[in-house]
């Protein structure tokens, strides 16, 4: 229903709306005084409602930032929650500001959906879940079985492809939303579930008997799980690319919310320059001098936000791996701050 | 030619130009060109500006799509599909899906109706009473919980494949759906299928002749008994005469699931069952107060005639009472169909689940794929209603 409804708006308003040229969102953003953001309908680890309420994870981190470097205020935030079928349309409808739900960069989806993907903020890739009394220890050994998953991601196109390319029998059963299809996995309608690996790992966290699942070792595909924004604002582009480079440049760096405090005094000028002690680099993109300072001091940098939402600090336990900076052999490299 | 005649004038004619103004036909028929007109420009306008508008914002439009490559899987398939299949044929299987659900929902939920509906008006208390509570339950509950309640409750129930629930070693129950044997028809099988062609058409023969010999002469005929008879003997003699080309495919379990035979998705089940018991309590108070409307009259003077109760009821009430009872049943019948959208919820593949779900999402054509889903929906509702109201016509020309 709200996914019809939503459509249904995106029809109004391209139907009716003048063809003007839409407002510059940082604008828009500032004059409400929040920001809009869209994330998953609860995800542990990315996007997921605490015990008090409060929005944490990977992906919700991100809004918080980019709310502290315009308002230097991580709560000026408002979240929408969106299954994976409504999301595009949410951000092109102009209902968010921001798309920040484990989505995929794709091709097609930055081509043909209105929206261009800013920056990864996780790498990721698809896994499978399976029950440790099955006996299965490799994706191969899954002939004939029938697999559960959300509709409208890119895994249920890469569950195809994996199962007819490997010449094996399969099942799909697609749902809407992610509660049914984790209970249809859970009453044992599916062998499998399947999903991004970081995804399995967090939604194992929700099952009655989390220690009698498994996760096959393959990963099935790359899932560069980016941010995306509407087409067409290219300054509000800059500025959410920019807050995820520059919370790696401040990792790095070695800066982080325990001694940004102290970092300002530092005379390394690559640190200078992004604390906004020297240089208006944060001027420059339409935000203020201490735009990544106000990151920091209130979010902290990417290295922080990982551990705290999916590393070491949090019941997810994942490894950096991938998403290790690239000085550490990972592939997250924030291009220079100059 | 006939403008530069000069022949009688005007004269001939003498009120002419004044009268085609007064001429109320002839203005209601220019405001009616005048209103087609302007809607057609503004539906012209406002799909030029959509397209405009898209293609500005970057979002791919029009309906090449539909010839694009689907690449995702679907688990219940009437026509052949797979996953280098097009979006257009991935939106009919889903239609097919679709109709499939609406189809043996509506019979299922008439049939139920109907026995709940006379069961209401049953003299028998006990029979009365649980017909009540049913109609109360099931109408009552949202039609959502109804399917996750047949869904989930009753599917976490049910084993593993492994574990089956069997019956007789041919028919397997699982978590995976019903699995029952099929019948593979082998050379000559068109024999038998040709009997009972012949038995169809026999049976309507029949029929004919029986009516007519009934409304002359007042005799009866077992019209029933012979129909059946007819309908299973012919094809049995037609398949004997090619000695039995028939083989019994039975489902046996292979790796994780059953192969062979045929299978019902707990999805389909569950959604079927859903979507019967729930109209079906609808139904049973349509058939109720159809059953009430016709005049208590009718049945004492078909008492006075003879007439036992049975047959009256079938024979005088039942008749009446459908004319009062044909137009809800539509609306019943197109809530029903309508509401097996709810599949999404259950990962039922039909035209929601499908089309405004998965493929709106791969796609992001938002607009058409909004826009196809609605036409879809609306031309299974015009033709429902159009047969609907076909067979109201021909019930209510009865009437004398
Ligand atoms: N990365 C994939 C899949 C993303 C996805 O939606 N994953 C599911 C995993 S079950 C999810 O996060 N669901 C959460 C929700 O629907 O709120 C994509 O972009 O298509």
């Amino acid at each position: 229903m709200k996914k019809i409804l939503t459509a249904l708006a995106l029809g109004a308003s391209a139907v009716f709306a003048s063809g003007a040229a839409d407002a510059a969102t940082l604008d828009q953003v500032k004059q409400k005084g929040f920001l809009q953001c869209g994330v998953s309908t609860g995800l542990p680890g990315f996007s997921n409602p605490d015990s008090k309420g409060e929005w944490t994870g990977l992906d919700v981190d991100l809004c918080r930032a980019v709310a502290a470097a315009i308002f230097d205020d991580p709560s000026k935030v408002r979240f929408s929650p969106l299954t994976a079928k409504d999301r595009f349309t949410a951000l092109q409808s102009g209902e968010v500001d921001i798309l920040s739900r484990n989505s995929t960069w794709t091709l097609s989806r930055d081509a043909t959906q209105g929206l261009n993907f800013t920056a990864t903020n996780y790498y990721d890739g698809q896994g499978f879940l399976v029950r440790k009394s099955l006996g299965v220890k490799s994706a191969m050994e899954l002939n004939g079985a029938s697999v559960c998953t959300q509709s409208g991601t890119t895994t249920e196109l890469n569950v195809a492809d994996f199962f007819r390319s490997n010449n094996l029998q399969y099942e799909v059963v697609a749902f809407q939303g992610q509660e049914e299809t984790l209970k249809a996995y859970e009453s044992g309608r599916c062998e499998v579930f399947t999903s991004d690996q970081s995804q399995l790992y967090a939604l194992r966290l929700k099952l009655a008997d989390k220690d009698e699942h498994v996760i096959l070792p393959e990963l099935i595909s790359k899932e560069p799980l980016a941010t995306a924004v509407r087409q067409g604002d290219d300054q509000w582009f800059d500025i959410v690319k920019w807050v995820h480079y520059g919370m790696l440049n401040a990792e790095e760096a070695g800066i982080t919310s325990q001694n940004v405090k102290d970092m300002l005094n530092s005379p390394n000028p690559d640190i200078k320059r992004m604390l906004g002690a020297e240089g208006n680099f944060g001027e420059q993109i339409g935000l203020t001098k201490d735009w990544l300072a106000r990151i920091v001091t209130k979010v902290g940098n990417y290295g922080e936000a990982f551990d705290r939402s999916v590393g070491k600090g949090s019941p997810l336990q994942i490894e950096r791996g991938k998403n290790a900076l690239w000085s550490k052999g990972g592939l997250q490299y924030g291009p220079p701050i100059r | 030619m006939a403008i530069t005649h000069d022949g009688p004038a005007p004269a001939a004619r003498p009120q002419s130009t004044s009268s085609i103004w007064n001429d109320a036909r002839f203005r209601g028929n220019v405001a009616q060109i005048v209103v087609v007109a302007v809607v057609a420009l503004l539906l012209g306008a406002m799909i030029w500006n959509a397209q405009e508008n898209l293609s500005n914002q970057r979002i791919a439009s029009g309906f090449g799509f539909l010839n694009q490559t689907a690449g995702f899987g679907l688990n219940q398939t009437l026509i052949p599909y797979n996953e280098s299949s097009s979006y257009g044929r991935a939106l009919l299987v889903a239609i097919l899906n679709t109709l499939l659900v609406a189809v043996v929902g509506i019979v299922f939920a008439t049939i139920l109706g109907f026995l709940v509906g006379v069961g209401r008006l049953s003299k028998n208390w006990m029979v009365r009473k649980v017909c009540t509570v049913y109609v109360e339950v099931t109408r009552n509950l949202p039609l959502l919980f109804h399917i996750l309640f047949w869904y989930l409750a009753v599917l976490a129930a049910m084993p593993a494949a492994r574990n089956s629930y069997s019956i007789f070693g041919e028919v397997f129950i699982n978590n995976r759906g019903v699995y029952i044997p099929r019948i593979v028809f082998g050379e000559g099988s068109h024999v038998g299928f040709i009997a009972f062609a012949i038995a169809v058409v026999c049976v309507i023969v029949l029929n004919k002749w029986a009516t007519a010999r009934r409304e002359k002469t007042g005799q009866q005929f077992p019209v029933f008994w012979t129909s059946v008879a007819l309908l299973v003997g012919l094809p049995f003699v037609g398949f004997a005469l090619v000695g039995f080309p028939l083989t019994l495919e039975t489902p046996v379990l292979k790796g994780f699931n059953f192969v062979g035979g045929s299978r019902l998705l707990p999805e389909f089940a569950a959604l079927v069952v859903a979507l019967s018991i729930y109209t079906g309590g609808f139904i049973a108070e349509i058939v109720r107060a159809g059953i009430k409307a016709v005049s208590h009259g009718q049945s004492e003077a078909a008492a006075s005639l003879g007439l036992k109760p049975n047959l009256s009821t079938r024979l005088v009430v039942i008749p009446q009472a459908m004319r009062v009872m044909i137009p809800p049943l539509t609306s019943q019948y197109l809530n029903l169909t309508k509401n097996s959208s709810l599949a999404a919820f259950i990962g039922y593949p039909e035209l929601v689940q499908v089309f405004a779900g998965t493929t709106l999402n791969q796609t992001g054509q938002a607009i058409e794929i909004i826009a196809i889903t609605m036409g879809c929906y609306l031309v299974i509702s015009l033709v429902t209603s159009l047969f609907m109201n076909w067979y109201n016509r021909r019930v209510a020309l009865i009437e004398r």
